[in-house]
């Protein structure tokens, strides 16, 4: 399995296809909705972002509250679809990776074929397992949104599939062909 | 009459709370793993090894299976017969606030839709109440992600779109879904009574276990003819292809006004959660 590590550059995104599994490590910023929200307000006004979107990988969660003695809680992906209107803009920003869960709209894809970037797909629900995966937590911005805040990880080796790449392909259409080609294939 | 401090409400909800978030209901961890067993697609299979794992880990680790640990919903069947002492909902309220707080369980509710401000502790709870027979209360704690619960719909029918109507609605509201609502995914489905009573039947038929049948030869031949077109779909874990979409889908009906056919699917993930204790 591939191993990648942040920041991603452009040629390792344009190394990328659909469907591959990898392992990724190093970090990663999460933001969700409220953080998306204000993230689009503070570009409105021309105020910096907490993020250095440059090379830099979101990743759609909030993780539950962090136990005595680990590094977080429970952290799984969010639906990433609630993130597509503002992805474009974030994109042309130089935002070059995503993580999260479920399909993108085909602005988000059309996007991240002009800028190039790649959507990874974490394993929606396998939170407890996938906080294994994690080393480091801490809230950079927006304290108060609670969940929502955006926090910088650290993450050692999260299984990840790539799920649209920056050449329009997307891992649940090939997925699902694949398996549709495999039973035609018995019948 | 038999007399409950509300205390013992409050103090039931909030074990329940935690429990359900931390230890997946034992026919849902089954589901998964024969699904498992039956899954020809490979990619799928690793998939699936994957949830059960996770389900594993957060047993022994006492960590929450899914990170959206819901909103709280709460049935509660009062009996007739019993005196509840203090204030009933404040109890159960109170409850999810301790759960979720001392549990370490996520707060994603918003005290308001719109202005959107974390209420900080999970509250409100979202409660059905209904008065039984007896002199126990039940009560059964399911806490809702919203991944799976905003792929959920409703619509009203005609009459004459009939069963093929209702069929049609559901396989349209799984396609739309895809990989969005964490699949496999469990499907409640509300059919008939009028607007408001659909959407709560399809709620309570995620609480169905999931390998029982529906009573009536009717539905469960129905919920067994749409649970294999669910799977039919290719969706598979993830949205990544498979035949594993759907863990399971129940139904439940109730009577309807001769002008109507509501129906109304209610989307669950694969971390279905209840947690029921009786006081």
């Amino acid at each position: 399995m591939r191993h990648l590590t942040t920041p991603l550059s452009e040629e390792t995104v344009k190394s990328l296809h659909a469907g591959e599994h990898v392992l990724l490590s190093g970090t990663v910023y999460t933001a969700r909705d409220a953080a998306h929200l204000r993230m689009m307000d503070c570009l409105r006004r021309g105020e910096e972002l907490p993020i250095a979107l440059e090379g830099s990988v979101i990743y759609y969660a909030g993780p539950t509250p962090t136990p005595p003695g680990r590094p977080i809680g429970s952290i799984g992906p969010t639906t990433s679809t609630r993130m597509d209107a503002s992805t474009p803009t974030l994109l042309s920003l130089g935002l070059r990776g995503m993580i999260g869960k479920g399909m993108r709209s085909a602005e988000v894809m059309e996007a991240m074929q002009a800028h190039p970037a790649v959507y990874f797909a974490a394993v929606g629900g396998a939170a407890a397992l996938m906080a294994e995966c994690v080393t480091a937590c801490e809230v950079i911005a927006w304290d108060d949104l609670g969940p929502e805040s955006v926090k910088r990880l650290t993450l050692k080796e999260l299984p990840l599939v790539v799920a649209v790449d920056c050449y329009g392909q997307d891992a649940f259409a090939l997925g699902q062909a694949a398996y549709r080609e495999q039973q035609a294939g018995r019948a | 009459m038999r007399e409950l401090q509300a205390s013992a409400i409050t103090e039931a909800v909030r074990a329940l709370c935690i429990e359900a978030n931390r230890n997946l209901p034992e026919d849902v961890a089954r589901a998964l793993r024969d699904c498992r067993a039956q899954e020809p697609f490979a990619p799928a299979q690793e998939m699936l090894d994957l949830l059960i794992r996770n389900e594993g880990i957060a047993r022994e680790t006492r960590m929450p299976i899914c990170q959206d640990t819901g909103m709280a919903v709460v049935f509660a069947e009062v009996g007739q017969e019993l005196h509840i002492a203090g204030d009933f909902e404040q109890a159960v309220h109170e409850g999810v606030r301790r759960g979720y707080v001392e549990g370490l369980l996520r707060k994603s509710v918003v005290g308001d839709p719109l202005r959107r401000v974390n209420t900080g502790d999970n509250t409100p709870a979202v409660l059905h109440t209904r008065l039984v027979p007896g002199d126990r209360l039940t009560l059964t704690v399911a806490p809702k992600g919203f991944g799976s619960e905003n792929m959920s719909r409703l619509r009203m029918l005609t009459p004459a779109q009939g069963v093929e109507g209702v069929k049609a609605f559901v396989l349209e509201t799984v396609k739309r879904a895809g990989a969005n609502p964490c699949p496999p995914m469990v499907l409640g489905v509300g059919i008939g009574g009028d607007f408001e009573q659909v959407a709560e039947l399809a709620k309570r038929a995620l609480m169905v276990p999931l390998d029982a049948h529906h009573p009536d030869p009717f539905y469960a031949a129905l919920e067994q003819e749409l649970l294999e077109a669910v799977n039919e779909t290719g969706i598979g874990p993830q949205g990544l292809g498979g035949r594993t979409t759907c863990l399971g889908l129940h139904i439940l009906q109730a009577p309807t006004h001769i002008a109507g056919l509501p129906v109304a699917v209610n989307v669950s993930c694969h971390v279905t959660r209840h947690a029921t204790a009786v006081l």
